[in-house]
């Protein structure tokens, strides 16, 4: 579905993916590993056309995106819920939920909407609210349920259990899998090693921008070095 | 003063105050997305007065009122491309850099315009421009009026749109969050110029209201601006509701002033009022940090 070649990438003469392969087929949740800043959300942002890459291909569907525009990529659906949520906080709750289908997905826009208050009940309470008055975890659940809204073919989640309490990393990680049990392929882009093998199918681990290990999910959860470096064990 | 005097006072300033609204609100809503003050906010204005002027003159004859669709779509449009031909394409991005294009946009604009119209004064003649309507103890003169209920209603028509439309949610969305904006395929260039555009068809709007009572020279724009933006400071950068209440109390201020202390001395409650805002509520009446 996706196919990342070769892409070296960066922000004006720092270069700092190195070279990319990375694919993710139909129905697989695929993690994307790494510690803070070795690149995950420059990758992310050059495969959402946000920033154009150095060299190299993305290919979405067998169609050429790299250095695409945005709301070009948006249209095939490959959605990307960023990090840091970048909802709009002086929007409703309700509006950041029309905008997400802005673009795609608008005429679908009232089914979604209930669809997506239904995985999300408290998003429904808090309809009327400036997004900016919700918590870290509603901001998080807005920015996805916003990403729902534009009927992703592929959902990339960047960070989604970053700054949430541990309780509700567990249910975004349920949450993250029961979208994929419907048909959903995701890219998780995670430093949440553990539990996002846990529901991956494959991961790759990104290190200094070039990706340093890559399997099915299960095979690297019981990687000796990645247990090591990664789990301290 | 007597009551009766304060009362007409109050009443033509808020008269006044109409027109003042719907400059500030471009001014405003340009501020509010591209964070950056319209310095040619003045020039563009006194073009789309010319605009009126010349659209009444003979051969053509149009009537400043029958002419607000096409000023306000010419203006729009102008607005548009001049944003997409120029100031996003020169800009690169920063922001400082768009504020120092408009700057340089208002000398051309001012200085093409002394070149081809001259530095005279201009009026046009409207009918019914001398007619006046009686309100309690005030006199109000016609276009005055027509000026403050459609200047409200204009930007009432605004607002609506900017609430419900999905072009209006775009635009509120990519004042606060372009990078979030981006990913819901929101074509950001693009807003900015829609802003752009709205701002300036603003202006068309202002231009044929403000005809019939007002002149047109090359440097009759900057009177105005200087008080929008006033407005925009006191009401909130930014802020529609604050661009609305902000406009009518200046235009009242002026009023006041002028019965008080004369025609000339009279607007130094606007500066007056800047300053008081700055001292003791620098982020305006509805701004908000």
């Amino acid at each position: 579905m996706l196919e990342v070649r070769g892409v070296r990438a960066g922000y004006g003469p720092v270069e700092i993916l190195r070279g990319i392969d990375l694919e993710v087929g139909a129905g697989e949740i695929v993690a994307l590993l790494g510690s803070n800043g070795v690149g995950k959300s420059t990758l992310n942002n050059n495969i959402s056309g946000i920033y154009k890459p150095f060299a190299g291909h993305i290919a979405f569907e067998g169609r050429e995106i790299g250095g695409a525009r945005p709301e070009a990529i948006l249209s095939l659906g490959l959605v990307q819920v960023p990090e840091g949520r970048r909802v709009f906080p002086n929007l409703s709750v309700r509006e950041n939920l029309e905008l997400g289908s802005y673009r795609r997905g608008r005429a679908g826009r009232a089914v979604n909407l209930e669809r997506v208050v239904a995985i999300f009940p408290k998003l429904r309470e808090r309809f009327a609210q400036k997004a900016g008055t919700l918590s870290g975890g509603e901001q998080q659940m807005l920015a996805i349920g916003r990403g729902l809204m534009s009927e992703p073919r592929l959902l990339i989640l960047d960070e989604p259990s970053l700054g949430l309490s541990p309780l509700l990393v567990e249910d975004m990680f349920a949450l993250i899998k029961r979208l994929n049990d419907e048909g959903l392929a995701i890219l998780l882009v995670e430093q949440n090693v553990v539990q996002s093998l846990a529901i991956a199918h494959r991961a790759y681990v990104l290190e200094n921008g070039v990706i340093a290990m890559s399997g099915k999910a299960a095979d690297l959860a019981s990687d000796e070095g990645l247990r090591r470096s990664y789990l301290g064990m | 003063m007597t009551l009766d005097i304060a009362f007409a006072g109050i009443v033509n300033g808020l008269m006044s105050g109409g027109i003042y609204v719907l400059v500030a609100v471009g001014l405003t809503l340009i501020y509010g997305v591209l964070h950056i003050i319209n310095f040619a906010h003045g020039s563009m204005l006194m073009l789309a007065m010319y605009g009126v002027y010349y659209l009444f003159k003979p051969p053509l004859g149009v009537d400043p009122y029958v002419a607000l669709p096409i000023l306000v779509a010419g203006s729009f449009a102008f607005g548009y491309v001049l944003y997409r031909g120029l100031i996003g394409r020169f800009s690169h991005g920063k922001d400082e850099n768009i504020l120092l294009i408009t700057l340089g946009l208002s000398i051309i604009a001012d200085n093409a315009a002394l070149f081809f119209f001259t530095g005279d004064t201009q009026t046009i003649d409207v009918a019914w421009a001398g007619r006046f309507v009686e309100v309690g103890p005030a006199l109000i003169p016609m276009p005055k009026l027509v000026s403050f209920v459609a200047s409200l209603a204009l930007c009432a028509a605004l607002g609506l749109f900017m609430a419900f439309s999905d072009t209006g949610k775009a635009i509120r969305a990519v004042a606060k969050e372009r990078q979030g904006a981006r990913l819901v395929g929101i074509d950001v260039e693009n807003i900015f110029a829609i802003s752009y555009g709205i701002g300036i068809a603003c202006l068309g709007a202002a231009a044929c209201l403000l005809m019939p009572f007002f002149y047109v020279s090359p440097s009759s724009g900057h009177a105005f601006v200087l008080v929008a933006f006033t407005i925009v400071v006191l009401g909130g950068m930014g802020s529609f509701a604050g661009a609305l209440v902000g406009g009518l109390l200046i235009g009242i201020v002026e009023s006041l002033g002028g019965l008080q202390f004369g025609e000339q001395l009279g607007q130094i409650g606007i500066p007056l009022v800047f300053i008081l805002i700055l001292l003791f509520r620098p982020v305006g009446l509805f701004g908000s940090r």
